[in-house]
């Protein structure tokens, strides 16, 4: 036998990859769901030998070598197939026979993800997995306020405004003289942000609609969702349901055909227009839908080819700098609805935000500014970009805040918030925490993905494969053998149930700070965090 | 919890009718100040009508450039009222002045020619240079310059503070008295924290907390207007968002509870003025008071008001009889200040209402928010 054997410097060990699957023997029924469920494919039903020495009984025979053949799971070393954790094959189990764990050490595997020259793309999150929202307190509870508001039973009108908020002389003059005021909605503050139909699963979406649809409708929170770039299902164009709906444009225009020649025959506006110009898990690159998800249906609402990949550039690419591009932009886009409708960008957190929103607040059609940090996610980045790039949301989103402050024009233009909000856990207190340092409201999209879908992604790299179209959950794939895993009612119930839990949490935290009737933005006297360089970053209490 | 008091009378009263009402309420709390608000004054400033007061606390040097400065900008006195302090140590907690001053002045010759606004203007930048010269100093304390209006404050139990200074003198008795006694709450003991608030004729005291200071302060702080400054209390704005109501917007005190607590969206949509009221409610949502106050207020045209926070969760009492009636936030202060009048029609203000009395004082005048708005200017 060659003492080298096949090794070449990309063969790893089991032990070198993130994660090994652990796999009885002795409860495994050889049912075979495992390895039919498995995303990437990372383990695969083998043949194992052994050679056993077997004493004879009697002395008729010598003792000799007994060669034995069995069957069971193999974990592939292959880096291309190496297990995401996603723990599917657990999931379908019937007798807890397998699992995997995480290993105990660095691994390898991140030094060979770049077969071809490749580097790494995923879908989903930064490998990080703290944050500074976690660590701010609120701490200034109204004792004076007695007696104390109770979260269970006190009127709360937990709204905010998204649209352009004129200063009071000029809006009371312009009443008075019938001028044009813009477009103001009255939102839940906590938005769905925009996760293309493209990127998500069409059951996904569905569930997520009927959610909103069911709190706007049943319930009376106003909650609204953004489609993401990609246009929206022509019905959905033409309900009465748009109402709730933000859409989204950004760069590579995907989906607006379909909007724009639905304008005629849309019986509602919908609640706002967002233009994306950048996203916070990878800021200064476009949008990209790998080919793995552009099937008919996405193709045809598109209007592309099926089966190609669709970068969307990282600027708008018909008009000269950002400058133009939002003043046009907004404009136009306000036109196409008569002026009714908020238009609004969204930018990655970077320390540039400052220069864009000090534009905006010289645009009178302006609606509002979206800051997604970095913490957000995303169809398909490079793992470089998810990781590496990008400004946490707190500090970004105070600057601007503060800035506003300055100018005078504090909520004028709303800030809204997103990039990792509640990606502990902790959504009411992030989402609080934000609105405290100045948000007018935040946007969620992985929670969303996470609570009301199940998705089994984590900030520790675990499962991030939603790019390629093999969501185990049948979350972020067209794929209908993985989508159908998904029953849309049932994300329906969760979306729900997140909204309301939201609600009470975040009841009760601002109830004790003595807040009810209008939202605490920018109520930073609240806020407290045991670091004294945050503190004095973010201009809050430090406490200890 | 602080107590606040005002009355309004056709015949004018002694300041002492307020701190009384104020004592019978105070049933064994802190009384750490006492602030009071004068105004359509009787005895011998009421000659004076339409002459500026100045109204504060001044050392002996801090008076000397007093006068340096109003006589350089050609304000000649044509009445004062000082109060000297008595020989005997003070009441406990309150620090030893040197005088207590209340000036009468002339205006300049060349302010004749101005106009009402431009005199408004004068009159707040003087007493805001005042302060300012005061606070590089700690010589001069000022709390107001205007015409007919008298303010005074002074940090220890109300009562005794009152006797000390013999506030029962004929020199002070008003037609409009807003007093309150004041628990240190908040911030530091500071006389500029001490309600009644006061600037251009507009001046509140509330009851209660205000938790949504900070944006509220922002706000106003970034009007660019210089009167909007100080906030040593979170109450402050109440007084300057009245004033933002009224000089800025154009709107009357029946909007004020509008701005401050504005209907929900359904009541909005059966509003008469519902278009109007969502406009107000949008672009003023910043001014919107989230804690539970009482607020007790004097307008420039001399009417007096109440409003409550949204929920109600404070106090507050109005009664009285023709020609005299008062708010109090409690209803024994009130029965301390008018036993003699018809308890049935004392009223207190809930959620929606507001209570104002006119200049005449003839009768309350109720208005409910979901009413529709009187004509709009
Ligand atoms: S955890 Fe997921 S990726 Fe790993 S073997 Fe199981 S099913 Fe496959
Ligand atoms: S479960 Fe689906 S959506 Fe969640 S991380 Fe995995 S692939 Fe992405």
């Amino acid at each position: 036998m060659v003492t080298n054997g096949f090794i070449a410097p990309s063969s790893l060990s089991v032990k070198d990859l993130p994660w090994q699957v652990h796999w009885s023997r002795d409860r495994c029924t050889l049912c075979g769901r495992c390895t039919a469920v498995c995303p990437v494919h990372a383990i695969e039903l083998a043949v194992f030998r052994k050679r056993a020495v077997q004493p004879v009984l009697g002395l008729k025979e010598p003792p000799s070598s007994l060669f034995q053949v069995f069957y069971g799971i193999r974990q592939k070393t292959d880096p291309a197939y190496a297990c995401i954790g996603c723990a599917m094959c657990t999931m379908v189990c019937p007798n807890e026979a397998i699992i995997p764990v995480r290993s105990d050490e660095a691994d390898k595997l991140r030094y060979h993800v770049n077969r071809g020259g490749q580097p790494r793309r995923r879908g989903g999150r930064r490998n990080m997995p703290d944050g500074v929202l976690d660590r701010i307190k609120f701490t200034r509870i109204s004792m004076l306020t007695d007696p104390a508001l109770d979260a269970g039973r006190h009127e709360f009108e937990l709204r905010t405004l998204l649209g352009r908020i004129l200063p009071p002389e000029d809006s009371l003059q312009l009443l008075k003289d019938e001028g044009w005021i813009p477009p103001v909605r009255e939102i839940y503050p906590l938005i769905i942000g925009g996760m293309s139909f493209g990127a998500l699963s069409p059951n996904m979406w569905e569930g997520l609609q009927m959610g909103v649809a069911y709190l706007n409708e049943e319930l009376g929170m106003p909650v609204r969702m953004c489609t993401g770039e990609g246009g929206c299902p022509p019905r959905l164009l033409r309900s009465r349901f748009l109402k709730y709906v933000i859409l989204q444009i950004a760069s590579g225009y995907f989906g607006w055909d379909e909007i724009i020649h639905a304008l005629p025959e849309m019986k509602e506006d919908p609640c706002a227009v967002e233009i994306k110009y950048g996203q916070g898990a990878k800021p200064g690159d476009g949008g990209l839908l790998m080919w793995y998800k552009v099937n008919q249906l996405i193709a045809a609402i598109r209007g592309v080819p099926s089966g190609v990949s669709l970068p969307s550039p990282p600027t708008h690419q018909t008009m000269y700098s950002i400058e133009e591009a939002v003043a046009k932009m907004i404009q136009s886009m306000s036109m196409a609805w008569g002026f009714r409708v908020p238009v609004y960008p969204k930018i990655s957190g970077t320390s540039t935000a400052l220069a864009v929103l000090n534009n905006l607040t010289r645009n009178p059609y302006a609606a509002g500014l979206a800051i997604d940090g970095e913490d957000g996610g995303t169809g398909a980045a490079y793992n470089v970009s998810l990781d590496h790039m990008g400004h946490p949301i707190a500090s970004n989103l105070r600057d601007c805040y503060l800035n506003l402050v300055k100018l005078g024009k504090q909520n004028e233009l709303p800030l809204f918030a997103g990039g990792g909000i509640g990606k502990r856990g902790n959504l009411a207190a992030n989402a609080a925490a934000l609105i405290m340092l100045g948000a007018s409201g935040v946007q969620i999209g992985k929670y969303i993905m996470q609570a009301a879908a199940g998705c089994v992604g984590s900030e520790s790299d675990r499962c991030n494969v939603c790019n390629i179209g093999i969501c185990p959950k049948g979350i972020t794939s067209q794929d209908p053998r993985l989508y159908r895993r998904l029953d849309p009612e049932l994300v329906a119930e969760r979306v729900v149930d997140v909204f309301l839990a939201f609600d009470t949490e975040f009841k009760k935290i601002v109830a004790p700070l003595g807040r009810s009737t209008s939202l605490p933005i920018g109520m930073s006297d609240a806020l407290g965090v045991d670091d004294r360089n945050i503190a004095e970053r973010l201009q809050i209490r430090y406490v200890v | 919890m602080c107590r606040l008091f005002a009355v309004t009378s056709q015949e004018p009263q002694s300041p002492m009718m307020a701190i009384q009402a104020l004592d019978v309420m105070r049933e064994g709390h802190d009384g750490s100040g006492v602030g009071l608000f004068l105004s359509d004054l009787g005895g011998p400033f009421e000659e004076f009508k339409g002459a500026p007061v100045l109204s504060g606390i001044f050392s002996n040097a801090g008076l000397k450039r007093l006068d340096q400065f109003m006589m350089n900008i050609g304000f000649m006195t044509k009445y004062k009222l000082s109060i000297k302090v008595p020989k005997g140590a003070p009441p406990s907690g309150a620090p030893r002045r040197d005088i207590y001053l209340i000036r009468a002045y002339e205006y300049p010759e060349e302010w004749e020619s101005l106009s009402e606004a431009d005199i408004r203007h004068r009159l707040l930048m003087i007493r805001l240079q005042l302060r300012q010269m005061g606070e590089e100093e700690g010589d001069m304390i000022v709390f107001s310059f205007w015409p007919d209006v008298v303010m005074i404050k002074e940090i220890g139990d109300p009562m005794s503070v009152a006797e000390y200074l013999q506030l029962d003198r004929r020199e002070l008795y008003a037609r409009i008295i807003m007093a309150q006694g004041r628990q240190n709450t908040n911030y530091a003991i500071n006389l500029y924290a001490c309600h009644p608030f006061f600037i251009q004729g507009v001046a509140s005291m509330t009851n209660g907390e205000n938790t949504a200071f900070i944006p509220i302060r922002e706000f106003l702080e970034s009007r660019g207007f210089p009167g909007y400054m100080g906030y040593q209390s979170d109450s402050e704005v109440f007084t300057h968002i009245l004033h933002y109501t009224i000089y800025r917007l154009g709107l009357g005190i029946e909007a004020y509870k509008h701005i401050i607590t504005p209907l929900q969206d359904p009541d909005l949509e059966k509003h008469p003025n519902g278009a109007f009221l969502k406009q107000v409610k949008h672009s003023c949502r910043r001014l919107i008071i989230d804690g539970p106050n009482c607020v007790i207020g004097c307008l420039p045209d001399k009417s007096v008001f109440m409003v409550q926070d949204r929920k109600k969760l404070r106090p507050g009492v109005v009664g009285g009889k023709p020609g005299l009636y008062a708010f109090s936030s409690e209803i024994c202060g009130l029965d301390a200040a008018i036993p003699d009048r018809d308890k049935s029609k004392d009223f207190q203000p809930m959620h929606l209402d507001t209570a104002v009395i006119g200049p005449q004082r003839r009768e309350v005048t109720l208005w409910s928010q979901t009413d529709s708005l009187p004509l709009l200017h």
